[in-house]
């Protein structure tokens, strides 16, 4: 359901905050920052995590390389098997992890996901770095912040701050897996 | 005591009053024509039948007291609209000696539920190697006419030829529990492509028309009366109609779950659906309400066979065989005969009394329904349904496979010899 | 998916799920860190009814990988040998908090009775029961042909032996079928059960014919107990007509492979050439062993109670 723009139920307005031209923007900025805040690419490592984050991790990795003219390394971090919701929400078929050939010890991590909410999931993401290696840093880079922060996490790099309430949801729509560019909250009269 | 059963419509035919007396009918005479009895009872709307015999009723005593007494089963009997029933002989000890069919005889007599006509063992112990005394179990107070190693087959042809030959000298009879060992070891249900599926070891529909067929033929060489125990395959009603049609001296009985289930219930793997034979394919149960209404079947006998609790609530393979009959035989025979009308109620008299006292020889049960006659009765109501509840029937176990079903017919009162041992479908 | 009982009760969709995810399951192996915290805080019991050593330690290292604690309960030693019933057993399990039992038993059906007996509420994972099944033996036999033919849709393949008396060859016969592979069964006919026809799988007697060109085939152990109870006329007849050596071996298509449950009577059905050369997975088997009964437990444990259904929620809603 999630390709599909329109509402389902009852769920009431749906307004689109960011259209295509918004996104491609959000990535070359957040891609400049991140080359900004490491001091270039040799040791970053990016790890989208599954789903969206993935291919929003790699067009990050796509513009900074055209930028630096260097290949980075992008890679994907499934958390299925670390969320601590398992018993709440019943089991999720799982995507793949591909860790880039290099590794991750002692190189700076940047985790990328479409939408920051309560943080969990990038707890998660934590603890499954920490069981495949030993970065120097680990940093977070989000197309969305939603707010409502559940744990103490916060994002180094935010494409866009999106004051929501509780009732509302907020759907990311990447062309790799949904045909489209355009980030839509869905609900609650916003 | 004087009954007057007002408005009875015997072999659910004309209603007429009925006045028992003295242990026989004593008047029949339209509605409304007999002065009153010390006990009136209304009976427009139910049928009234001769008191139903059981061939084959597992009363567990002595022995498995916990599963089941005499007490306690012929209770759930009399409630079923049983007046006389057989008790088989694979009790703990085995009734292979005067003493044991003795002592339950007299147990029946002092239960006072209904008549209790133990079956006599055929081999000591059950054990299939030496004949009992047959002789002095027919010579004693319990009259044995009916000889059974129910639960185990009569499976060396010599013995078994003996056996036929030998009950002659008092006109008794082998009622043979068919089953073909070797073809049986360790088997856990019907064999077919369900068996394959579930894993469970087959018991073939072979093993009981082999013995079937072997038992048939040595009946005739001998010139004995035979009976087939809980007849359950196509197969086995085919080679009793030929048999019968070839004047062998054969009988045969189908239990009510025969009539009814069938194997996939297996697939629960609830031992509840466990029992011997196994609950076959819908064509044998077809095969049997077939040869139920044209008679090649002679009788409905229940087998009912209570077991413990522990006995049953386990895994498949450790559950016993069996399973509760006495209270529903009738429900379920009404459901599969008189309602599919392979049968009438005259017909159900005959399958479930009269033939059944005949093969046990039993003088004064599955009498007509005409004054002077013994008067051995049941009273139901046709147009009844309940609900089966284990835990409200009268037997000691819990083992009916069929909890929780609707059934049609209840039995509202049973006398046995002009006393009611059932009013108003409790025990009186 | 609250249990799993037998192969016949997953759909293609739910079997691609548990070897998807056991696929990426396997990869954990490669890690420094072989252990994920999913089931951290939840109590898988081992109820071995049956010595099966194998099976055991499989399904406690799978336990173990996802951090669930393990508790084994064997019977020799313990209350079972000593008469006490499969139900006081699983009512004691229970009693102790256990989140899945993972059950042998000797007795066919006794995994299912567990789960819709009422005598408990836990997740049941059926670890072979008698003649019956033996679904993750099968599962793991799926996953290993798809490491090494890909898709299984028409690919061949066939399975040899006691047919009868095996809980493998029941699980795979319907397991493989439902993942589009065609199934063979190569066994005298007195270790084919009645009604055999019935199966989604072919029949043959004749080995030879079948292993030409198959891409893989499955020998079954030919259990002691058999060998004098008339279903063959000796042991050297069986292997003869019915054992794998390397000249059958060569009948196979180029790139076949050999798979046994083990355990193995070298010289039996397989000759130790055929069991120890190239074509042969048999080790393979063992590893993906953990894999698959790690994606089973998850998906098992996983399942919300009233998930009576498929493996997965009904709702796919995906929240940030």
């Amino acid at each position: 359901m999630t390709s599909s723009p329109e509402p389902e139920g009852s769920q009431g307005p749906v307004a689109r905050v960011l259209d295509a031209a918004d996104i491609s923007r959000v990535v070359g900025r957040i891609s400049h920052e991140i080359l900004e805040r490491t001091n270039g690419p040799a040791d970053v490592v990016l790890l989208g995590i599954q789903t969206r984050g993935v291919p929003f991790a790699r067009r990050i990795a796509v513009r900074m390389g055209e930028i630096e003219g260097a290949e980075i390394p992008v890679g994907s971090l499934d958390i299925t098997m670390y969320r601590d919701d398992i018993r709440l929400r019943g089991p999720r078929p799982l995507e793949p992890t591909e860790i880039p050939a290099g590794g991750l010890d002692d190189r700076i991590v940047v985790l990328v996901d479409d939408v920051l909410y309560s943080g969990r999931t990038v707890r998660a993401a934590l603890d499954a770095i920490s069981d495949v290696g030993r970065p120097r840093a680990v940093q977070l880079a989000v197309l969305v912040d939603r707010g409502h922060r559940e744990l103490p996490i916060r994002a180094d790099y935010v494409g866009k701050n999106l004051p929501t309430s509780l009732a509302q949801s907020v759907r990311v729509h990447l062309s790799e897996t949904d045909d489209v560019d355009e980030v839509l909250v869905l609900g609650g009269g916003a | 005591m004087s009954v007057v059963l007002r408005s009875a419509r015997p072999y659910g035919e004309e209603p007429v009053d009925v006045a028992l007396e003295n242990g026989v009918i004593a008047a029949i005479a339209a509605p409304g024509t007999l002065p009153a009895g010390d006990l009136e009872v209304d009976a427009a709307g139910l049928v009234l039948l001769p008191g139903l015999v059981d061939l084959h009723t597992h009363l567990r005593e002595p022995g498995r007291e916990d599963a089941e007494t005499i007490e306690t089963g012929t209770r759930a009997a009399a409630l079923g609209g049983f007046t006389a029933v057989h008790a088989m002989a694979n009790t703990q000890p085995v009734a292979d000696t005067a003493g044991v069919v003795e002592m339950v005889w007299r147990r029946g007599v002092e239960a006072g539920h209904c008549d209790v006509h133990p079956v006599g063992a055929v081999t000591v112990g059950l054990g299939g190697e030496h004949l009992a005394e047959l002789g002095a179990m027919a010579d004693s107070a319990a009259r044995v006419r009916v000889f059974s190693d129910d639960g185990v087959c009569v499976s060396d042809p010599v013995i078994m030829r003996r056996a036929l030959e030998y009950v002659k000298a008092f006109d008794g009879v082998i009622a043979q529990h068919a089953q073909e060992p070797r073809l049986t070891q360790g088997a856990q249900m019907n064999e077919g492509a369900l068996s394959g599926l579930l894993g469970l070891a087959g018991w073939p529909a072979v093993a009981e028309e082999a013995i079937i067929a072997r038992d048939v033929l040595l009946a005739a060489h001998v010139g004995s009366r035979v009976h087939i125990c809980h007849l359950s395959t196509a197969g086995s009603v085919d080679i009793v109609r030929y048999a019968k049609a070839r004047g062998i001296d054969v009988t045969a009985e189908v239990t009510p779950h025969h009539l009814i289930l069938t194997e996939d219930l297996a697939a629960t793997y609830d031992p509840v659906f466990k029992v011997n034979p196994p609950l076959r394919t819908e064509a044998d149960v077809m095969a049997v309400r077939e040869g139920l209404e044209d008679g090649t079947i002679d009788a409905v006998a229940t087998d009912h066979a209570p077991h413990a609790h522990e006995d049953k609530d386990c895994e498949w393979a450790a559950g016993a065989f069996g399973m509760l009959g006495l209270q529903t035989a009738l429900s379920i025979v009404v459901d599969t005969m008189v309602r599919t009308g392979r049968l009438d109620w005259r017909d159900v008299a005959d399958r479930m009394s009269v033939r059944p006292a005949r093969i046990g020889r039993l003088g004064d049960q599955g009498r007509p329904i005409a004054v002077g006659e013994s008067a051995s009765l049941v009273l139901l109501d046709p147009a009844a349904s309940w609900t089966v509840d284990p835990t409200a029937l009268a037997s000691r176990s819990r083992n009916t496979p069929f909890a929780g079903r609707e059934l049609p017919a209840r039995v509202v009162a049973t006398f046995l010899r002009g006393r009611p041992t059932v009013l108003d479908g409790a025990l009186a | 998916m609250r249990h799993l009982l037998s192969t016949t009760d997953l759909t293609r969709e739910d079997a691609l799920l548990i070897l998807d995810t056991a696929a990426e399951l396997a990869r954990v192996t490669d890690r420094a860190v072989k252990k994920l915290p999913t089931l951290r805080g939840r109590t898988v019991v081992n109820l071995f009814f049956e010595d099966s050593t194998r099976t055991r330690i499989s399904f406690e290292a799978a336990a173990k990988r996802l951090s669930a604690d393990v508790i084994t309960f064997s019977a020799k030693g313990s209350s079972v040998s000593k008469g006490e019933s499969l139900k006081d057993t699983a009512l004691t399990l229970e009693a102790m908090g256990a989140d899945a039992v993972v059950v042998r038993h000797q007795a066919s059906g006794a995994p299912y009775r567990l789960a819709h007996s009422g005598w408990v509420g836990c997740s049941v994972v059926n670890a072979g029961d008698g003649t019956h099944e033996h679904p993750t033996q099968a599962l793991l036999d799926a996953f290993t042909l798809r490491e090494h033919l890909g898709d299984l849709q028409g690919r061949r393949i066939v399975i040899v032996g006691d047919v009868l008396h095996s809980r493998v060859a029941r699980s795979n016969a319907h397991l493989l079928s439902t993942l589009g592979a065609c199934v063979t069964l190569v066994a005298p006919p007195t270790l084919l059960p009645v009604g055999v026809e019935t199966w989604p799988c072919a029949v043959s007697y004749d080995l030879d014919e079948a292993l030409e060109g198959a891409d893989a085939v499955m020998m079954l152990r030919v259990q002691n107990e058999r060998m004098n109870a008339a279903f063959f006329p000796s042991t050297h007849e069986y292997s003869r007509r019915y054992g794998l050596d390397t000249r059958r071996a060569a009948l196979l298509s180029d790139d076949a492979v050999v798979l046994h449950p083990g355990p193995m009577n070298r010289g039996m059905e397989i000759s130790a050439d055929v069991a120890d050369g190239a074509r042969s997975v048999i080790v393979e088997q063992v590893t993906n062993g953990v894999s698959v009964r790690m994606a089973v437990l998850y998906l098992v444990l996983g399942a919300r109670a009233e998930d009576q259904g498929g493996l997965l929620p009904a709702a796919e809603a995906v929240p940030a």
